[in-house]
């Protein structure tokens, strides 16, 4: 039972680990290296610096707002449908329809959702024809579809599902026994909301939100498939810089943007497990 | 004071019940009329005037390139399952017989993937797909390898479901003492016994690689989703039915899913949660 048997039992997971080590850490040292790279090799910070190009700025700007418009709306539509789902019938059929309709839809993303939201209320869709014959021009103000407002609206078909997953346990946790303390106490419905219920669902609501703004700040595929050419979100400027048929074949700066968007991501993570953690506290 | 209190609340619950009608209308609304446009549109005539055709549908055996697509998607759906079904399902056993030590160190690696969005992974994978191409092969079925990596966190879990519902131990120590091999362990006691958690993860990873578009299209393959986005430029009705056909393949596998795991409803949508995070790429 000494070092030998050691080192054996070693050999049983190698294939794993050598398996994710290529194909998982590799590419991510990849990246960290590499954005600290010149073309020729040799180490620079000037991949970093071209974060400060106009167009890299807007499209930052262009996804942090995007992703917190569609985390903000989103969360409050979903808290409310979270809410909606909470006081029914908690073995009643419309809430296990609706939960599991929300587990289907948070993870109905793509090309798929890009398409659906076009053959609704593209310029050809079900819903622009019908508004037509009621004389409402849903393109008045443009083809407001392709670009980020289009983005916008279709997010949140991902979004509100999401929180309607992630916020029901904490809606579910709220005792009614709290609101009848509240209201032999002589509080009302504000009171009730102000200083019970609010303050102990706001934590969960926060961590939910950046859980949201992270879900929507990685997204490509969507925009994507909808917007085809530019590069108006983060991600697509990522895939921009990769691609060599722009003639913007830049990998080191690619590779600057994707570490960017790493941090962001992982700060917000981080954000929200400590939001979660101090929700579960009262969750139990 | 007690009726005060009845009318009060009566009037609360009624606003409550219009509060939650409201909602519901509403989201129902917004959810419901893009999927019914989806099919609205594929089976629109030339002209608006026209009566219903199936056209789009059939038309969808006439584009060479989709079909190739769709081959190539099923055919990386297969092997990315049977790929991770071997790399994992032995080293989580082993894990847990042995190197128990491990176990937090694994699971921490594959639930890494959930933590990188595609777009930044496929920025490493660039240089990786250039050389393999070079040296090794340039075939769409590589991308088999990156997908692997992309199913770890939702495979681990629903087998790490599976394998804590059986005595893993007990099972192998009592095989083993009987004289078989660990080879029979693994394929005659371990696997029968967690087939439900297998199928999960087949599940899962099928329903992955079929929606997979980040990583193919920033690699230049044509995989569905990428030819389907490619179509849509061309032919709108098309590449809606074809998107419309996978959803509805892709819904037809969550139902499966649902019925094999009754009563598990926790872990399922758990996973449903991770599955829409890393499609949507």
């Amino acid at each position: 039972m000494g070092g030998r048997r050691l080192s054996l039992n070693w050999i049983g997971a190698v294939p794993f680990l050598v398996y994710v080590a290529v194909f998982l850490l590799l590419p991510t040292s990849i990246i960290t290296a590499g954005a600290f790279l010149k073309g020729d090799g040799s180490a620079t910070l000037s991949n970093f610096q071209d974060l400060s190009r106009p167009y890299v700025i807007s499209a930052t700007v262009n996804s942090i707002l995007l992703s917190a418009l569609t985390a903000i709306v989103g969360a409050s539509f979903g808290a409310l449908l979270a809410y909606a789902i909470a006081t029914g019938n908690p073995q009643g059929l419309l809430r296990r329809v609706v939960v599991s309709a929300a587990g289907v839809l948070a993870q109905f993303g793509g090309v798929t959702l890009a398409f659906a939201f076009l053959a609704s209320i593209g310029p050809a869709g079900l819903v622009t024809i019908l508004a037509k014959q009621y004389g409402i021009n849903v393109y008045a103000g443009g083809f407001w579809i392709y670009d980020i407002r289009g983005l916008e609206l279709v997010y949140l078909y991902f979004q509100i599902p999401l929180m309607v997953l992630v916020f029901l346990p904490a809606v579910d946790g709220i005792k009614p026994q709290w609101r009848e303390a509240a209201e032999s106490l002589g509080g009302t419905t504000w009171h009730y909301w102000r200083y019970v219920a609010g303050p102990l669902l706001a934590p969960a609501f926060l961590g939910c939100t950046l859980l949201l703004f992270a879900n929507s700040f990685s997204a490509y595929a969507t925009a994507n498939a909808l917007i085809n050419q530019g590069g108006i979100i983060l991600p697509q400027q990522i895939a921009n810089a990769l691609s060599s048929e722009v003639g913007l074949h830049e990998p080191g700066f690619a590779k600057a943007m994707a570490v960017t968007m790493i941090v962001i991501v992982v700060m917000v993570t981080v954000l929200y497990s400590l939001l979660q953690r101090r929700t579960s506290k009262w969750l139990q | 004071m007690a009726a005060v209190t009845q009318s009060f609340q009566r009037t609360r619950r009624q606003k409550l019940q219009v509060f939650r009608a409201v909602i519901f209308v509403v989201a129902g609304l917004f959810f419901l009329v893009p999927l019914f446009a989806m099919f609205e549109f594929t089976t629109r005539g030339r002209l608006l005037t026209d009566p219903r055709s199936l056209d789009a549908w059939k038309s969808i055996a006439t584009y060479p390139d989709l079909i190739a697509a769709i081959v190539a998607s099923v055919e990386l759906a297969a092997i990315t399952s049977f790929a991770m079904l071997v790399l994992l399902v032995p080293t989580m056993v082993w894990v847990r017989l042995r190197l128990r030590r491990l176990n937090r160190i694994i699971e921490f690696i594959c639930l890494l993937p959930l933590t990188i969005p595609a777009i930044v992974l496929v920025v490493g994978l660039v240089p990786m797909y250039q050389w393999m191409g070079i040296n090794f092969s340039d075939s769409i079925l590589t991308l088999a390898f990156a997908y692997v990596v992309l199913v770890l966190p939702y495979c681990y879990r629903a087998l790490d479901a599976g394998l804590s519902a059986i005595d893993v131990k007990t099972l192998s120590e009592a095989a083993r003492s009987l004289g078989a091999s660990w080879f029979t362990v693994m394929v005659q006691v371990i696997v029968p016994n967690i087939s439900s958690a297998i199928l999960n993860a087949c599940f899962l990873s099928v329903a992955l690689v079929l929606g997979e578009y980040t990583i193919a299209q920033n690699l230049l393959y044509n995989n569905l989703q990428v030819e389907i986005a490619l179509l849509g430029r061309a032919n709108a009705g098309v590449s809606i039915a074809v998107s419309a056909a996978s959803l509805l393949f892709a819904f037809v596998l969550l139902v499966l899913l649902s019925l094999f795991n009754r009563g598990r409803g926790r872990l399922r949508l758990d996973d449903l949660k991770q599955v829409m995070r890393t499609e949507r790429g």
